[in-house]
């Protein structure tokens, strides 16, 4: 096995220095019963051409060529490629959590750089070193929220992504945290007046997204007023990084919970991912995750640590902020590097063309049909409401190689035939010319029955 | 004493500063292709929305960018640079195939969202690798989703807690033994459950007549690491699960000591019913500085109805595809499928070893631990005389009485050109060194690790106050962590 480093004459040398006859006395503690006396059913043993080749094929079976015009929390932008020549290295990319400062100060301190410029982009704080993604950040925010204000009950605004609320579902059931669901408005935009009536004296938290699902901007200020007056704290989830770069941050947030995916992580089928908790310093010590601060050595010399552990599961046990251990650290690096590539002027430039080319389609598609929620300010996503079912326009779609926009109807029925379109500053005005024009193709006019069935299949 | 340290040579490297201290207005490393549709003013497009201020962010240029993260890499200790002997971490060695196939066009860049019709690839390596890790495990089903090892315990707690509500009593407590990581008891509270400790015997195993007396109709279940932190098998595995099953209870066992077992004997056949495995660790993929992870969970067939949402299925037409449809689902744990990107890596692993290479690889794991142990008898206080798998506890009980402790040790290790082993885990011995080799160790590194830590020995008795500086080769001695937590400084800050 082309892994392991050991001649047989060293594994006899090694077994004699210990005092065996054979590797199977090393095994002597597992009851005889339960030790496994066949090969396991796995693949057999591959040359690395192989492997190589078994991936190869099923990318091709993967949407390999497709232009795309999905969004919803997972954004192609695009990779500048330092960011994996530098996370190849092997002294990132093979390195443990930094416990052990002396000889980690590499991570520690592009950690520390990290949370600098996380809080630079979103208005806040302090950052962590990394939570899961977005979905679970949000989740953990929440209950970071259920503990600085000794309150238990959530209200949820329905445009916040419906995975994210899924898993905050999962997270609150057995906390007893009593969720409520606030709607939106024709703009798109949470329902205020429905806010006001979720929102009770019991409420810990309001949990908003901004952009939001439909990537409208949110009035933050205005939500953050109702919940600031009834004493819950704002949490508002970022899906996408990229829109920091162009619309202001949720400064009136108390607490910012982020996925950083659009800035240089690989949409990669969703994961890994990387999400982010930033907030005010006062809640600091109630905040789940890792984080580094800056301190000096014997010398005096400046180094980086882990700090603040006495919120962590390996110090307090049972007592501990939040379980979490491994996070995504060398996702956090790429991040850390797209950030320091596009820097103060680049992020704006790059959100500007974003907002420019998404500008570009929904008034194309406006022209050709319905896009919803034009009342209030986008970023880079907007949805078109067609007559046609959106599945049987997606089907059309990919044999033109197209992935169209995703239909909305299995997160919200009521939205109908609506989809979510996302352009990046890579889609090109020449696939959004063709794009709409294969939706137009058939809108209007009824596809028969024949027709409808199988498409959904085919399209999902 | 510094003629001792062989494996080690200290050589230059670069002092860096912060990245802002490098930043100044105009440098850049982006450049944008020209715009193909008309411009837009933000400020029209936006109203208040749009952005004022981007704050203190960076500009500089692409060789600065470079120079910055690769003279912060060479400040780092790696597994590619030597042996990385964290007890419980399993640091073996990260497959740079791994690396290359996960960047393959359409595996990094499919979207969660496309049409299962486009998205056979991705579904087809989600259910391969489940295959092969419920064969590994001997369990019946499995759930990739889980982020993190932590996080699959959180999943399996959840399941479990589901199926004890469908038995009419979701139970009140989790049993932990005392020698248990802290992210069993901190998961075992998100899931809203109690914690009972459970006392580990004399042989450092499950002290069976204290769990007798503490198993009840309110325990849902017991977590247990086996092999348990101190390497030790828990040999009287059959009495545990029978004791468990006979009161209702489930078995959780936690995967983190996983390459000890693989392809040698299966927890499902042990009667473990639900576990989670660290990819991170047993598979091969990289810790990255600390993650990403990721954290399967296992399960046997009465759990199956609770696994979270969506599991891969074979649709009538015979290709793949999602399944949201289960009405006694746990739910989600996480948006999407997981970290699909290290589901990728881990069959890449799988693959490269075969069943043959993979016995092999946990053979040569329990060998090298073992090699250690007899290495360093004598040397070091070892507080548990039981046969140990993949790892072996020592404790720094000789050294103390010369004011040195386990984390002195550790870091006069550096100096010697090894990371340190985990220090002052399990709980259950003070002054722990805890030291898991992996299978990725020649004879020739270990022969080198054995030959430090007898020497740091001798200087322990020689000359207490070199140990007791380490380390002395390092860019930065030992930093002031009161200092950093009393007073946090947890972002850099212009100076006015």
């Amino acid at each position: 096995m082309r892994y392991l480093p050991k001649s047989p004459a060293d594994r006899e040398a090694m077994l004699k220095a210990i005092g065996l006859r054979s590797v199977d006395e090393l095994f002597a503690p597992i009851p005889a019963e339960y030790r496994l006396s066949r090969d396991l059913r796995v693949p057999r043993q591959m040359a690395e051409s192989e492997i190589v080749d078994y991936f190869r094929e099923r990318s091709r079976e993967n949407g390999e060529g497709y232009t795309s015009f999905l969004g919803a929390g997972a954004y192609a932008h695009y990779r500048p490629v330092i960011i994996d020549s530098l996370i190849s290295r092997g002294e990132f990319l093979t390195a443990y959590t930094p416990y052990q400062a002396e000889i980690s100060q590499g991570t520690l301190q592009s950690i520390f750089e990290f949370q600098t410029m996380i809080c630079e982009l979103t208005g806040m704080e302090v950052a962590n070193a990394s939570m899961y993604d977005g979905s679970t950040a949000a989740a953990e925010a929440v209950m970071m929220a259920v503990r600085l204000t000794g309150r238990r009950s959530v209200v949820v605004a329905r445009s916040l992504h419906p995975e994210y609320r899924e898993v905050l579902a999962t997270y609150a059931t057995h906390q007893g945290m009593p969720l409520s669901v606030a709607g939106f408005g024709d703009d798109g935009r949470l329902n205020l007046k429905e806010l006001e009536k979720s929102i009770t004296a019991e409420t810990a938290a309001v949990l908003i997204q901004s952009p939001n699902f439909f990537g409208t901007i949110e009035d933050v200020a205005a939500i953050a007023e109702v919940a600031h007056k009834h004493g819950a704290m704002l949490v508002v989830s970022i899906a996408e990084a990229v829109s920091l770069g162009i619309v202001e941050p949720p400064r009136e947030a108390d607490v910012i919970a982020m996925e950083a995916q659009s800035f240089g992580v690989p949409i990669g089928f969703g994961g890994p991912y990387c999400g982010v908790i930033a907030t005010r310093e006062k809640f600091v010590r109630q905040m789940p995750g890792r984080l580094v601060g800056q301190t000096v050595d014997r010398q005096g010399k400046r180094g980086f640590v882990l700090t603040l552990a006495t919120r962590e599961q390996h110090i307090r046990r049972e007592k501990a902020t939040s379980n979490i251990c491994t996070n995504q650290a060398l996702v956090a690096l790429m991040v850390n590097i797209f950030m320091t590539v596009y820097g103060k002027v680049g992020l704006k430039e790059l959100a500007k063309q974003n907002l420019a080319k998404a500008a570009y389609a929904a008034g194309k598609f406006a022209k050709q049909g319905k896009v919803l929620f034009a009342g209030a300010p986008r970023f880079n996503e907007f949805v078109v409401e067609t007559k046609e079912d959106p599945y049987a326009i997606n089907s059309r779609l990919l044999g033109h190689k197209i992935v169209g926009g995703l239909p909305l109807k299995k997160f919200y029925p009521d939205l109908g035939n609506a989809a979510l379109w996302c352009c990046t500053e890579l889609t090109t005005r020449n696939s959004i010319d063709t794009a709409v024009g294969l939706v137009a193709d058939r809108d209007g006019s009824a596809p028969s029955t024949k027709e409808e069935a199988g498409v959904e299949e085919v399209a999902r | 004493m510094k003629d001792r340290i062989r494996k080690a040579t200290r050589h230059v490297n670069q002092n860096e500063g912060l990245i802002f201290e490098k930043s100044s207005a105009g440098k850049a490393a982006w450049r944008l292709p020209p715009l193909d549709v008309p411009e837009v003013d933000p400020s029209k497009l936006l109203g208040s929305s749009a952005r004022k201020d981007m704050g203190n962010m960076p500009e500089v240029s692409e060789i600065e960018i470079i120079r910055h993260f690769t003279r912060l890499s060479t400040w780092n200790y790696a597994i590619d640079l030597g042996m990385y002997p964290l007890g419980s971490c399993t640091m073996k060695y990260n497959p740079r195939v791994n690396e290359a196939v996960a960047r393959v066009e359409g595996i990094a860049n499919g979207h969660p969202y496309q049409p299962e019709k486009i998205s056979q690839g991705a579904l087809q390596i989600l259910k391969t690798l489940s295959e092969c890790l419920i064969e590994i495990t001997g369990m019946n089903a499995i759930t990739l989703q889980p982020a993190a090892g932590a996080h699959g315990e959180m999943t399996g707690l959840l399941m479990v807690r589901a199926y004890h509500q469908s038995q009419g009593n979701a139970r009140k407590k989790i049993l932990i033994p005392d020698s248990a990581h802290g992210t069993n008891p901190a998961t075992a509270a998100m899931v809203n459950y109690a914690v009972e400790n459970l006392k580990s015997d004399s042989r450092g195993m499950v002290d069976i007549g204290a769990l007798e007396a503490q198993m009840s109709g309110d325990v849902a279940a017991l977590m247990l690491t086996n092999p348990n932190t101190l390497g030790v098998f828990e040999q009287d595995i059959h009495k545990i699960a029978d004791i468990l099953h006979a009161k209702g209870g489930l078995l959780y066992m936690d995967g983190a000591n996983m390459n000890a077992l693989v392809g040698k004997v299966r927890p499902g056949d042990f009667g473990v019913d639900v576990m989670h495995l660290n990819l991170h660790k047993t598979f091969s993929t990289p810790h990255g500085g600390g993650g990403p992870g990721s954290g399967p969970v296992a399960i046997k067939k009465i759990l199956e109805p609770f696994l979270p949402t969506p599991v891969v299925v074979t649709k009538a037409d015979g290709t793949l595809g999602f399944d949201y449809n289960r009405p006694q689902s746990v739910g989600r744990v996480r948006a999407f499928y997981g970290n699909f990107g290290m589901f990728v890596r881990a069959l890449a692993y799988i693959q490269a070893n075969g069943p043959d290479g993979l016995r092999q690889t946990t053979e040569d794991a329990v060998l090298n631990a073992n090699y250690i142990r007899k290495g360093l008898e004598g040397a070091y206080d070892l507080p548990y005389s039981t046969p140990t798998m993949h790892e072996v506890v020592f404790s720094d009980k000789l050294q103390a009485k010369k004011g040195v402790r386990t984390m002195d040790i550790a870091k006069r290790l550096i100096d010697y050109g090894f990371h340190p082993y985990t220090t002052a885990f399990p709980l259950i011995v003070p002054g722990a060194l805890m030291i898991e080799p992996t299978e990725s160790e020649s004879k020739e590194e270990m022969d080198l690790f054995i030959d430090a830590m007898k020497s740091i020995a001798e200087e322990v008795e020689e000359d207490p106050q070199t140990v007791l500086d380490a380390p002395h080769s390092t860019r930065v001695s030992r930093l002031d962590e009161t200092a950093a937590a009393r007073k946090p400084v947890l972002r850099w800050k212009p100076t006015v």
